[in-house]
């Protein structure tokens, strides 16, 4: 994969090795995880991470297969996810508080389907479903298209560590995100066609200098969860979220592809994931969540952590493209020069 | 043969769907049959769905509003 076009001190850095252009990390001064507000928004950080997190998927070119576990990179990596981890833990404080257990009161599952329901957050699909431009329909792929092309590989990161029951349905789950049964039907490859069908670039990473910090931290937060055995709890509850967030605006996208006259196949992807997604909420929220807080009690403030990380991401990404939309403008950064090369 | 040997498991879900695993298809109140092809299926009880007979979520619209109507009290 092309190493991406650096934003910052850190970024540089990381790319500097990815690329094989020098062997060691310099000192890095990274902000105080005491003071990490910010950080989502952050473009030099999230790229950063967003490398770091691509070492476990793909080499970069120039780069060796054996920097995936340089400890000086994953030295950094933990750094930067404690100041990801710090600024998530603040900004979804008052969401996890609304959502704690009472007594005699609705059990989990319940509560994270009302976390959900309540949260008031800012969304791209009512105007992809009413007013988005085909090119605007187009940019909302090359934002997502950073989850879409390897749809559910960060979570499947997390299967290892969770207990047997939860295990069950993740494997249900996960057996439809590949294709249940069918190659052709993998949902990473149903999103790739939608691309190709809109003239885009469906190679993962293709897009990644055009795409703001607050798009990156999409997946940059399901790796910090997945990848991090004492946050498993986090990345099942941001799973359940996910899926829980979907299958409404899945049937909107798809109306406003009918609407534009797009190709059948972005419809398609979308019209699978209203089912699909319908599924999926019940299996992660009651099944997966459920047996991982009965497992262990005390993982439960985690599973709220991750169920509100993801709304609040989604709410932090949605919000510059509604913005940009509405000002006719585009969501996404203007391509820097290419490097020479 | 084997396929007809295994059972047919229901799940329903509190205020949502109901979860159908080992089914090969559903046959709804019109007599078609809708095949099915995923491992679990989620049968909508709510009669909102705009995929009948699959869950789409709608029945949460009932619970949004809820939680709306609370909020502005
Ligand atoms: S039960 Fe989900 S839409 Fe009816
Ligand atoms: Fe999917
Ligand atoms: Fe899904």
């Amino acid at each position: 994969m092309r190493v991406p076009m650096p934003r910052g001190p850190i970024s540089t850095a990381v790319a500097e090795v990815l690329r094989g252009a020098v062997r060691d990390l310099p000192a890095l001064d990274l902000p105080d995880p005491e003071d990490a507000s910010g950080v989502l928004e952050d473009d030099d950080v999230q790229l950063a991470l967003w490398m770091l997190h691509q070492l476990h998927y793909d080499d970069f070119d120039g780069g060796a297969a054996a920097l995936e576990w340089d400890p000086a990179l994953i030295a950094l990596r933990r750094g930067l996810e404690d100041l990801l981890l710090a600024d998530l833990r603040e900004r979804t404080a008052d969401v996890v508080e609304a959502a704690r257990a009472e007594d005699g009161g609705p059990g989990l599952a319940e509560r994270l389907f009302t976390m959900v329901d309540s949260f008031d957050g800012a969304g791209t699909s009512t105007l992809l479903q009413r007013e988005a431009t085909a090119e605007q329909f187009a940019e909302h792929l090359v934002h997502r298209s950073i989850y879409n092309l390897r749809e559910t590989d960060p979570q499947v990161f997390a299967m290892p560590r969770l207990p047997g029951r939860a295990q069950v349905a993740m494997a249900e789950l996960v057996y439809d995100e590949y294709g249940a049964g069918r190659p052709d039907r993998r949902h990473s490859l149903l999103f790739a066609e939608a691309m190709e069908a809109c003239g885009l670039d469906p190679t993962p990473g293709a897009y990644v200098d055009v795409l703001p910090a607050t798009t990156l931290v999409i997946v940059n937060v399901m790796h910090l969860f997945a990848l991090r055995r004492d946050l498993v709890a986090a990345s099942v509850g941001h799973y359940g979220a996910f899926e829980a967030t979907s299958s409404a605006p899945s049937q909107r996208a798809s109306n406003g592809a009918e609407r534009l006259g797009l190709d059948q196949r972005v419809r398609d992807y979308f019209d699978e994931h209203v089912e699909a997604d319908a599924v999926h909420e019940q299996l992660v929220f009651r099944d997966v969540c459920e047996a991982v807080v009965e497992a262990d009690p005390d993982q439960e403030e985690l599973v709220l952590l991750g169920a509100a990380s993801c709304l609040v991401v989604e709410d932090a990404a949605a919000a510059p493209v509604v913005e940009a939309w509405q000002a006719d403008r585009s969501s996404l950064l203007a391509p820097a020069a290419q490097e020479a090369s | 043969m084997t396929e007809r040997t295994k059972s047919v498991r229901l799940t329903p879900c509190p205020d949502g769907p109901i979860l159908v695993r080992g089914a090969d298809e559903v046959v709804d109140e019109d007599g078609v049959a809708h095949p099915v092809t995923r491992a679990v299926v989620a049968l909508c009880r709510c009669d909102m769905s705009q995929r009948m007979p699959w869950c789409d979520g709608t029945h949460r619209a009932a619970a949004r509003a809820r939680i709306n109507r609370e909020a502005k009290q």
